[in-house]
């Protein structure tokens, strides 16, 4: 026990670098965002650098807060295409997280009841894909999906369409998309609490009359909740600012916000607009990501 | 009983096949086209090596992946050391002022919105005054992947037996002494899996990377993305498959280290 504490003290010193490095480099610039988000846009200024003047300093600091406006916020607001987008995410991310469990509970299962020394290969099978490049795998589907791509080929030869059918540049291709890319981020939570049910209670479920169905219902589904939580967590929070797949496979009629935050950015250089989209997107993800740091902190930590 | 616990019912292995089918099926077939000798990238053509040939000739990719690698290199370098030292601090540093905030600073990275991330770093990049490169792709990069190793370190940490450290101590090692001859030896498999995780990961991203880049230094996943919105390419398939191919290469490796580390029973014996 004493040994222990002597092992904590030198221990805590191994924080200072990394803990320096985050408050540089993730923390601090979460402020630049706030601050930007409340600057103004600078017409007359070059379309992005100098909309704000952190090199003069602190003193500076005063005068910087009296510029401060709310305009982007309200722009966001009000404008009923801003709105649009944020409802859509949070429509894609639900839907999406939802098809993800209903496809990835019964693979999880699937896995833990397989003989032991077969669950470490599956898991090997389903971690691989997230290794691979995130990039490629969309770009596989749009191999497949285009116009004259494998999948119409298919349905044409067995005759199910006449023509061709449009795939690329929709919604059910996007869904495509994020399912696939997602998928191993449900399936490895859930394994992770589904391999450590204990077999035993199963057992006495049946053994007490429970018919398979139920036994899943009221034993194994309700101890499996932890890994649901992970699994959706994981999956719905960077869903909602999902960029990549909803650019490359979405039409271009309707957006998520980390498209608009990307097009405000990149195409339209409004700074600050794109900083408010980040702030707004950022207070929708602050639930779910308290939710999933005290996840994290108990399964990772234990005793804390 | 037994049949029920241990038995796999037809079903389980149905959603098992499937699932593996969806997830692999699409890649296969990106790398058998990669192969094919026709200039349109639906019609097969016969087997051809020519759209490796088309890459190896230009050189704007060239640059873009000799540029990729080098950021990967050192980025997942820098995160393994700061990430490990996290997941010392987290796992064995009991409570500490601040810890918090700390865990909570490692964590949110693996959710957080790849926008948010990389706009949030630009604006820092600027406000410093930064010139935009190299550098300030693989401080983002660091940033972003020494979370991962944080979380692959801290759970194998987790999972050892203090009491060899402890026993270290009580034999008169001091705890950097212990911790260097006992308790690292022990997490090197899971120090080098994170290591190769950020690697990978800073390989395959596009969204940061753009956001903190400069002109003139694009990545290789910057260059496919934007070759991929114009259209399907062969060359890109080819270029897809080599990064797969160099990949695998490193996940074999990483498998190895995790086989040695015995990640599999959490309850394993450390020796």
């Amino acid at each position: 026990m004493s040994a222990r504490n002597i092992f904590a003290r030198p221990a805590r010193y191994a924080a200072i670098a990394p803990y320096l490095w985050m408050v540089l480099f993730f923390l601090v610039p979460f402020g630049f965002v706030l601050k930007i988000s409340l600057s103004q846009t600078a017409i007359a200024q070059p379309p992005y650098l100098p909309l704000f003047e952190f090199t003069e300093g602190w003193g500076a600091l005063k005068a910087a807060f009296a510029a401060l406006s709310l305009d982007n916020f309200r722009l966001l607001i009000s404008d009923n295409l801003y709105i649009a987008t944020y409802l859509r995410s949070l429509v894609v991310a639900v839907t999406s997280t939802l098809i993800l469990l209903l496809i990835g509970y019964p693979i999880a299962y699937g896995m833990a009841r397989l003989p032991q020394r077969w669950q470490g290969v599956a898991m090997m099978l389903v971690i691989v894909p997230f290794w691979t490049s995130f990039l490629i795998r969309i770009y596989a589907w749009i191999n497949i999906l285009q116009h004259d791509g494998l999948l119409n080929k298919i349905l044409l030869a067995l005759h199910l369409v006449s023509v061709p059918v449009v795939w690329l540049s929709t919604d059910s291709a996007m869904y495509l998309g994020i399912v696939y890319s997602y998928l191993p981020f449900m399936i490895l939570p859930l394994y992770a609490t589904l391999a450590k049910l204990d077999p035993a209670l199963l057992e006495a479920a049946s053994d007490l009359g429970a018919a398979p169905l139920a036994t899943f219902w009221l034993v194994t589904f309700p101890l499996s909740l932890p890994g649901v939580g992970a699994g959706v967590l994981l999956c719905f929070i960077p869903i909602v600012g999902e960029f990549v797949i909803p650019d490359l496979l979405a039409g271009s009629s309707s957006m998520m916000i980390g498209q608009t935050l990307w097009l405000e950015f990149f195409t339209n250089k409004d700074w600050p607009v794109a900083s408010a989209a980040a702030v707004a997107l950022l207070l929708l993800l602050v639930p779910p990501l308290l939710l999933y740091d005290r996840l994290q902190r108990r399964t990772l930590q234990g005793e804390g | 009983m037994a049949r029920r616990v241990n038995g796999i019912s037809r079903f389980n292995v149905t959603a098992l096949a499937l699932g593996l089918a969806f997830l692999y099926l699409p890649i296969v077939i990106l790398v058998i086209y990669s192969f094919n000798a026709s200039r349109l990238v639906t019609v097969w053509g016969g087997w051809s090596l020519r759209w490796y040939a088309e890459f190896f000739n230009d050189r704007a990719m060239l640059d873009a992946a000799w540029m990729s690698l080098r950021v990967a290199a050192v980025s997942a370098t820098l995160a393994t050391l700061l990430g490990t030292l996290g997941a010392v601090a987290l796992a064995r540093g009991g409570r500490f002022r601040g810890r918090a905030l700390f865990s909570g600073m490692l964590y949110s990275p693996l959710v957080m919105p790849e926008v948010i991330s990389g706009l949030s770093l630009l604006l820092l990049f600027v406000a410093l005054d930064a010139e935009r490169g190299f550098w300030t792709v693989t401080i983002a990069h660091t940033t972003l992947t020494m979370c991962f190793v944080t979380v692959v370190v801290q759970s194998r940490l987790a999972s050892l037996d203090r009491s060899l450290e402890e026993a270290a101590m009580d034999l008169g090692c001091d705890p950097v002494r212990a911790f260097l001859s006992v308790t690292l030896p022990l997490i090197i498999p899971a120090i080098s899996a994170g290591w190769m995780l950020a690697f990978t990961l800073s390989l395959d991203d596009v969204v940061i990377a753009s956001f903190t880049t400069g002109p003139g230094s694009a990545t290789l996943p910057i260059r496919i993305y934007s070759e991929v919105r114009l259209g399907v390419k062969p060359e890109i398939n080819a270029i897809c498959t080599m990064v797969i191919a160099f990949i695998a290469v490193v996940i074999v490796a990483a498998s190895f280290a995790s086989k040695l580390s015995s990640s599999q029973g959490e309850s394993a014996a450390p020796l």
